[in-house]
């Protein structure tokens, strides 16, 4: 490796005024032939990508991004992780995906700031509290850590909440999820471009798909605008985006893409060290290690791809934040933002093959893909590999939409993902 | 945040008096009884997602309650006009022919 990371590396490095570092990454033109396309590189693209390289030795990929690496939604999540989903084949997805992400750092030799700082999933009605022991016995007998907490020991834990009965909806419990945190958005891109480009991998930027080319219900490559590239696997991993490849490929899928808004503050001293959850006043907030606090506000009701949603939605997740740490009430926000996510009707991922032969679909993350990074990208990789879904994605696969065994997690992913 | 234009009420209102109901004109399978799995799927789930010129639906919740339709662009949010569900769906056909 060019630069291999370690603190010999820094030091040495150091002693050259730091000038001497290569590129973390190549930025190759694109040849006219490839054994897998992988349209998107944000997150998911590009850990499907490192784990073709790696784990199935398929290294003439190349990944195909309109923009720039990590600049979709990969850059405007709110980079929670967690796993604790109620049914068992979700929380058998996101459980892989948490196993990899505790030992990503290592694996890319790239620090991506998982910081493990638990997860806490607050209850405001005493429905909410008999979902959150449903889940968290459903948690733990797939082996996925997760506790019961009360108002006290949630206080415990977040002084600054107000858990008194004066508010609108008092905290009555939570769950927790130790084993949850939040890692940096941009290193999980970054480290995964790194290890596959070292790989091999082709990383394409500013080349945006236009067309697919597909014979005999086969696919055969795409048009581009930086002209035509052909590959027999073609996998889309393209988030909001991902309708506007389907209808090139003539392919329905279940998909509605909805703007998704989150806002951070100025910096602040640490004050919030673990990452704070409601689905029922819809909000979310942790701190980063810059101190910003970051919020998660709901998605917007209607389909959109203006990558920005209406301003009540912020309003309201602001007045549900300050509900539950009045201290807040006086922070300054910084930036707000919007993505498009791609949502599907039972809240869980479209992962498998298509009707066209060779073409591959990974979407339908909706608002919770950032923490299944890793896990998605190995499962995908698995499917465009060897022609057929690993075991953990056998079940989101697009014909549950006719067979009718949807996986509905509305109640684990809700809002708050 | 959107102004909509109820055709029912005659009145042009903010977006936090609606509800979306998501696209509009969806055909039901005209034979019920015989249609296949993969047709209750599409309709049940698939849907255009489109970007660009949109029919969809929305409801005036906080108002007179009826559901409406609406053509908006969903990459500019524009809106072209909303009409009862009705008229909406001749607009509709007629864009859909040419």
């Amino acid at each position: 490796m060019a630069n291999r990371y370690s603190f010999w590396s820094l030091f040495k490095h150091g002693l050259k005024h730091h000038e001497s570092w290569q590129p973390a990454w190549r930025s190759p033109q694109p040849r006219s032939r490839y054994d897998v396309i992988i349209i998107g590189g944000g997150g998911h693209g590009l850990a499907t990508a490192y784990y073709l390289a790696k784990n199935h030795g398929v290294k003439n990929v190349a990944v195909l991004e309109k923009g720039y690496l990590g600049g979709g939604n990969t850059a405007r999540n709110t980079t929670i992780v967690r796993s604790n989903y109620l049914w068992d084949e979700s929380a058998h997805l996101y459980e892989h995906a948490l196993k990899l992400w505790e030992g990503l750092s290592q694996d890319l030799n790239f620090n991506v700031m998982f910081s493990q700082r638990g997860v806490m999933n607050l209850g405001h009605t005493l429905q909410d509290m008999r979902d959150i022991e449903r889940r968290v016995n459903a948690n733990v007998l797939n082996g996925i850590d997760g506790v019961i907490l009360s108002p006290k020991e949630i206080q415990d834990i977040v002084p600054l909440m107000d858990i008194s009965n004066s508010t609108r909806y008092p905290v009555m419990g939570a769950s927790y999820q130790p084993r949850g945190g939040v890692a940096r958005h941009d290193a999980v891109a970054w480290g995964f471009a790194r290890g596959a480009s070292e790989q091999g991998v082709d990383l394409i930027e500013q080349c945006e798909v236009t067309g697919m080319i597909i014979e005999n219900g086969r696919i055969k490559g795409v048009h581009t605008t930086q002209g035509d590239i052909f590959a027999d696997r073609v996998g889309c991993v393209a988030a909001g985006s991902t309708s506007t490849l389907a209808k090139m490929a003539g392919v329905r899928l279940p998909l509605e893409s909805h703007p998704l808004q989150a806002f951070v503050s100025e910096s602040m001293k640490p004050c919030l060290d673990t990452v704070v959850m409601s689905n029922a006043v819809h909000g979310y907030v942790s701190q980063s290690d810059k101190g910003e606090l970051v919020i998660g506000a709901g998605i917007d009701s209607y389909l959109g791809y203006g990558q920005r949603g209406s301003p009540h939605v912020i309003e309201h997740t602001a007045a549900a934040i300050i509900e539950l740490f009045p201290s807040f009430s006086r922070v300054r926000l910084n930036r707000q933002w919007g993505g498009i996510v791609d949502v599907a009707p039972d809240a869980c991922p479209i992962i498998g093959k298509s009707p066209i032969k060779g073409l591959y679909f990974n979407c339908g993350w909706g608002t919770g893909g950032f923490k299944a990074t890793p896990g998605s990208g190995h499962v995908f990789a698995h499917t465009i590999a060897n022609d057929a879904p690993h075991p953990l994605n056998a079940a989101f696969a697009l014909d549950r939409f006719n067979t009718g065994h949807l996986i509905d997690e509305h109640g684990a992913a809700g809002v708050a993902h | 945040m959107f102004q909509i234009h109820c055709p029912h009420c005659g009145a042009t209102r903010e977006e936090e008096e609606f509800s979306y109901a998501g696209e509009a004109y969806i055909a039901r399978p005209a034979n019920p009884e015989e249609a296949s799995d993969a047709e209750w799927g599409d309709y049940l789930f698939m849907r255009k997602n489109t970007r660009g010129w949109f029919w969809e639906q929305w409801q005036h919740t906080a108002g007179c309650r009826k559901v409406i339709a609406v053509k908006r662009h969903t990459g500019s949010y524009e809106i072209a006009g909303s009409w009862t569900l009705a008229e909406g769906k001749e607009h509709y056909l007629k864009e859909s022919e040419a």
